[in-house]
């Protein structure tokens, strides 16, 4: 453990309630499972405002490397919000902004100034609904390549080749990338976004409910991908589905009118969450 | 409940009924139309019809050099409204924000002054800019004078059209670290590819007829002319002429006219749907 990963833990224990275990720390029965990691994304003291509503309130938390945080809870909760803070995605609009820190390997995001392209390229995003370029496939995973790297032909196809491999969709569409995007099932064209995404390799993935637009079969493919990704890439996850939580994440928060409520190591969250809004929500008596 | 049943039905049957009804009308008053230019149209046309020059009256000819005419003027007239309205309505839709927000209401709404304005005003609007200045008619005028009747159109599509692409898409677009005019040439442009086609398509439709504008600027000439300083035939306005002079050999080729006029647009607009629809496939 670096010091300042020790620094970024002390200064985010102070005013929120995490799970029994913090995360990476205590001989706990719980976090067991999960093995300590470093910190990629510290949040502190972050706001956020819709023009003058205060959709977030003082959120902190860390988000760990080769780890997956699941964010959970009620719709307008701020958990969509919160992912859409991490790569400046608010920026598009006006009356939009966030105060506070995130600091991505201690480079604060929120810095007015932050050349905004190079921060996306470093953090890919998922959206709820599949979003395919009106292009080939080959296409649609070398668009965000191209942006900022000169790639030979050569090494343009093995990369395509590897990022469809890794969302596992290559054998699908490996005798037909020159044909569109948008004529693949909506599975299929999610685990393509996800493969368009990991392709400009970032360093943070953010999923802003990948798979609610998605049949069960669907939905268990992207899973086992975000079980398969998580070894190499800080992943974000925005879900209504608590099983999904459940299953695919090492750290659960829960979020409810804005705030953070509770945070702590997935396991201890659904077994034993400290704070009683949490456990009512997990339950299903409220949300 | 039975009786509210019967009711909507009756209500649904006698709606459908008058919807059935108007399309019929329309369909039929355009079939009427067709039908009367096609059959006028194919006794008058022939070989001589596209080689040789319009005749004086009484005498054989054709309407090589209107229909010479109308492809330059069109043609340039297209060239110069597509991009600029193009880029007119990418900035409505793209940039609405802030000043240009405030701007963009009052572009938006003089663009729809435009674009219902009457064709003939522009053509003495031209006349006056132009053709009083340059103290002769020329094709470069009328070329003028169609652009600005191109541009309202094609603002008007590319705006509408591009509003059309999802929200999502360009997020999506952005997420990767996409710089803003990329997310709109790559992306927003592809997705409205093909309706902001049909709206360049569309004025180009409009233009082919306009008469009115011609009539202050390129006015016309019996004879070949290449120079787009001097008047120049146009169908429009050949057609005009001819069709209310008293020969026959003139209506004919009228009639001749009016549908190479109506062929060519639809020829184009079939083109550009088989353009669009292979590449939205690649």
């Amino acid at each position: 453990m670096n010091s300042e990963h020790v620094a970024a833990r002390t200064a985010l224990t102070s005013g929120i309630n995490y799970g029994d275990s913090v995360p990476a720390g205590a001989p706990n029965v719980a976090s067991v499972s999960i093995l300590p990691a470093p910190v990629k994304i510290v949040i502190r003291n972050v706001h956020f405002f819709y023009r003058s509503f205060e959709a977030l309130k003082d959120i902190n938390l860390p988000l760990y490397d080769k780890r997956v945080t699941a964010f959970m809870g009620p719709s307008g909760c701020g958990k969509s919000t919160l992912l859409r803070i991490l790569n400046r995605m608010y920026d598009l609009y006006p009356g939009q902004r966030a105060t506070g820190e995130a600091l991505l390997d201690g480079q604060n995001i929120l810095a007015p100034g932050l050349d905004m392209n190079l921060l996306r390229a470093r953090i890919g995003m998922v959206f709820q609904k599949p979003t395919p370029f009106p292009m080939s496939i080959h296409d649609n995973i070398t668009f965000g390549m191209r942006l900022y790297e000169k790639l030979p032909r050569s090494e343009l196809d093995g990369r395509v080749e590897s990022a469809l491999r890794r969302a596992a969709l290559w054998d699908e569409v490996k005798d037909k990338l020159k044909t569109s995007g948008l004529g693949l099932s909506g599975g299929q064209q999610q685990r393509l976004c996800i493969a368009r995404a990991i392709a400009v390799q970032p360093q943070v993935l953010l999923l802003d409910e990948p798979c609610s637009a998605l049949d069960p079969i669907s939905t268990q493919r992207i899973e086992e991908l975000i079980a398969e990704l998580k070894s190499d890439y800080c992943i974000a996850i925005v879900t209504h589905n608590l099983q999904q939580a459940a299953r695919s994440s090492d750290y659960t928060a829960f979020m409810y009118m804005g705030e953070l409520i509770e945070i702590g190591d997935t396991a201890t969250i659904f077994t034993n969450p400290k704070v009683k809004q949490t456990e009512d929500y997990i339950t299903g008596r409220f949300g | 409940m039975t009786s509210l049943y019967r009711r909507r039905r009756i209500a649904n049957f006698v709606t459908m009924s008058f919807c059935y009804g108007a399309t019929a009308i329309s369909l039929v008053v355009l079939a009427a139309i067709l039908w009367t230019l096609f059959s006028r149209g194919i006794e008058a046309i022939g070989f001589d019809v596209f080689t040789q020059m319009t005749p004086p009256p009484g005498s054989h000819g054709g309407l090589l050099n209107p229909i010479y005419g109308s492809l330059m003027m069109t043609g340039i007239a297209t060239l110069i409204g597509t991009p600029v309205g193009i880029m007119a309505g990418t900035l409505l839709a793209e940039y609405s924000y802030g000043f240009l927000h405030r701007l963009g209401e009052v572009i938006r709404f003089v663009n729809d002054i435009l674009l219902s304005a009457p064709s003939i005003v522009i053509g003495l609007f031209v006349y006056e800019l132009v053709v009083i200045r340059q103290e002769h008619f020329s094709a470069w005028a009328g070329a003028l004078a169609l652009a600005i009747i191109v541009i309202p159109v094609v603002v008007r599509t590319t705006e509408d059209m591009l509003r059309l692409v999802p929200v999502g898409l360009r997020e999506a677009a952005f997420a990767l670290g996409t710089p803003k005019w990329k997310v709109i040439v790559m992306v927003s442009y592809r997705a409205a590819l093909q309706g902001m086609i049909t709206g360049v398509m569309l004025a180009i439709a409009r233009i082919s007829g306009e008469t009115a504008p011609l009539l202050f600027t390129a006015l016309n000439n019996q004879f070949w002319t290449t120079d787009m300083n001097t008047p120049m035939a146009n169908l429009p306005v050949v057609i005009f002429q001819f069709a209310m002079s008293p020969y026959e050999d003139w209506v004919k080729l009228a009639w001749a006219g009016a549908l190479i006029i109506t062929v060519t647009i639809l020829l184009l607009n079939i083109l550009a749907r088989v353009v669009t629809s292979v590449r939205r496939v690649g």
